[in-house]
């Protein structure tokens, strides 16, 4: 060998030298756990001693035929449907009006972030008893302002889904807020100074400069806060488990229960497929959509 | 024209004032049904400052609920996790920035297109692998879970990238080799990635609920949010002590969160920056 070829090697062994430690952690703990993901969901196995059987592509057929799948997939889309839209036109008008030169900034800044960092459990512990049904001070304030019968909420078919989607949006717009204000900050004050100029108000600024600058963030928002509301879980777990009925049950409810409820691992492996398979479709719009959008600031 | 401008101004701030009331509602509801009688919390007319504050439930939570093991397997596992995913995604950042070697634009590219498959996909598997190494109902099986995030390296090669070649280059005539470059210019220098790298692990490892959740089943090793919410399901009723025990599990936070929000605020703007 001659001593070039002898330096590339001792290059190439000090570089993994560096990578593998969290390779080694990586491939074992995440990686093979992902790709035998694919594996299990075409076998039938109930997590015991038992060897695993397989069966093609059985699991995906009787997910079609399951209507608590169905159910829980038609939930997520609905919840997906409200907070997607309402968190980004909520996380938009609160950094536009943070994006002002006023006092009091990082306060404003830190009350619409907080909840964010706040822990599921201790933010749906609370927000169950404000949404308690008879007693509750929304329902107080509800009755206040005259309407008689308030929903139910958490209790209720009908409302148990509403009242996921203002926890999320109220817990999750100031996460989005912090995106778009860093977004502003790129936009140069001098096409407001322009604007301004020609005599365009507030509104028109916001219309005709702001948010078609902000196309690309709010692409992005979209994207990001669509996978989030696919894999939502916690949330919905702590507030009302799925229920009541199956009326809140969503697709990582589903999994949760066929795998660590009814030990069905490679039923509940296909319907993570399931999960997988949205959230890469989604992923590759993203990309698509990234080309497409130039950034023009 | 000046006075409209104030006019706006005062829009702005009722405004402003108005949607950060609605936001810490919740928060403000917490603490003073967290010193009421459990009786009380819901008493109508209910009120928003409480006759006598109620102390005491602050003790009696304590002693209805193990909170100290709470608190220290979820401190011991925040730390361990925090740490090890600090030094080895610095390691591997150094690597993938700073280094030439066989195989590595692949190897980054799976870091990166892993990065978006969400856990929810791989728990299943992950947890019957887990089980069959031994490592369920142990606080080991989460740390290594927790330790090794391609998020951290990704966040740590973004800034190394940043540092000047040049610097190493400097530093490799003067005789360093690349665990000293590493050791003296490239870690010390990557202050700010770390920080906000150390602090989203801590809050998301100290918040983490779903993980123990499927993990962890001996009392003895419950986190603070499992535990919180066994005491829930337990005391579900007993209002007023539920929410002093949300309290305390969230004080940690809190106080991370006022000391280093910058970081907060840099980390999230540059994971939507980049794309």
């Amino acid at each position: 060998m001659t001593s070039k070829q002898k330096r590339k090697v001792k290059n190439n062994l000090v570089g993994y030298s560096f990578v593998l430690p969290n390779l080694i952690g990586y491939s074992i703990f995440i990686l093979l756990p992902v790709i035998f993901s694919f594996v299990l969901s075409v076998m039938e196995w109930d997590g015991s001693r038992n060897p695993m059987v397989f069966v093609g592509l059985d699991n995906f057929k009787h997910l079609l035929e399951d209507s608590t799948f169905r159910i829980s997939f038609v939930n997520t889309i609905k919840y997906a449907v409200f907070t997607v839209p309402i968190t980004v036109v909520a996380a938009l008008l609160l950094a536009v009006l943070l994006n002002t030169k006023i006092k009091g900034i990082s306060f404003f800044r830190t009350a619409f972030f907080f909840p964010y960092i706040a822990s599921l459990v201790a933010v749906g512990a609370v927000w169950n008893m404000l949404f308690q049904p008879d007693y509750g001070p929304i329902n107080n304030f509800l009755r206040f302002i005259g309407i008689a019968n308030p929903p139910r909420w958490v209790v209720s078919t009908k409302w148990a889904m509403a009242a996921v989607i203002i926890v999320s949006i109220w817990k999750y717009m100031g996460y989005y807020m912090v995106v778009y204000l860093a977004a502003l900050q790129g936009i140069s004050p001098t096409l407001y100074e322009a604007a301004s100029i020609d005599g365009a108000n507030g509104w028109k600024k916001l219309r005709y400069i702001t948010i078609p600058l902000l196309t690309p963030t709010t692409f992005f928002v979209m994207i990001m806060l669509t996978i989030q509301c696919f894999k939502v879980f916690d949330l919905i777990y702590v507030m009302t488990g799925g229920g009541p009925g199956r009326s809140t049950n969503v697709l990582v409810n589903f999994i949760y229960d066929s795998a660590f409820v009814k030990f069905k691992f490679g039923y509940a492996s296909a319907a993570a497929v399931v999960l997988f398979a949205i959230v890469l479709v989604v992923t590759l719009i993203q990309f698509r959509g990234e080309k497409k959008f130039v950034k023009y600031m | 024209m000046k006075k409209n401008k104030s006019i706006g101004r005062i829009i702005l701030y009722i405004l402003l004032i108005a949607a950060s009331i609605i936001m810490l509602i919740p928060f403000y509801w917490m603490l003073i049904s967290s010193l009421k009688l459990n009786k009380d919390v819901f008493s109508i007319p209910m009120k928003w400052i409480p006759d006598t504050f109620h102390f005491e439930n602050y003790k009696i939570i304590w002693e209805k609920l193990p909170l100290l093991d709470f608190f220290k397997n979820t401190t011991k596992l925040t730390v361990i996790t925090t740490i090890v995913q600090l030094f080895t995604s610095c390691f591997a950042a150094y690597g993938f920035a700073k280094m030439k070697f066989a195989g590595r634009n692949l190897i980054f590219l799976i870091y990166v297109t892993t990065i978006a498959v969400p856990w929810q996909v791989y728990m299943v598997p992950q947890f019957t692998m887990m089980s069959k190494f031994g490592l369920t109902n142990s606080h080991l099986g989460l740390i290594l879970l927790h330790s090794f995030s391609a998020f951290g390296v990704f966040l740590i090669r973004q800034f190394y990238i940043s540092i000047p070649d040049e610097l190493c280059e400097a530093a490799r005539i003067d005789g360093l080799n690349e665990y000293g470059i590493f050791a003296k210019i490239v870690f010390p220098l990557g202050k700010p990635a770390m920080s906000t790298l150390v602090i989203f692990s801590f809050v998301n490892e100290w918040n983490d609920f779903m993980g123990p959740l499927i993990y962890l089943d001996s009392t003895n090793l419950k986190t603070i949010q499992l535990g919180i919410r066994m005491f829930i399901s337990q005391y579900g009723a007993d209002y007023a002590w539920v929410m002093a025990a949300s309290v305390c599990s969230l004080i940690p936070v809190v106080i991370i969160f006022i000391f280093c929000q910058r970081y907060f605020v840099e980390g999230v703007a540059a994971s939507g920056i980049k794309g």
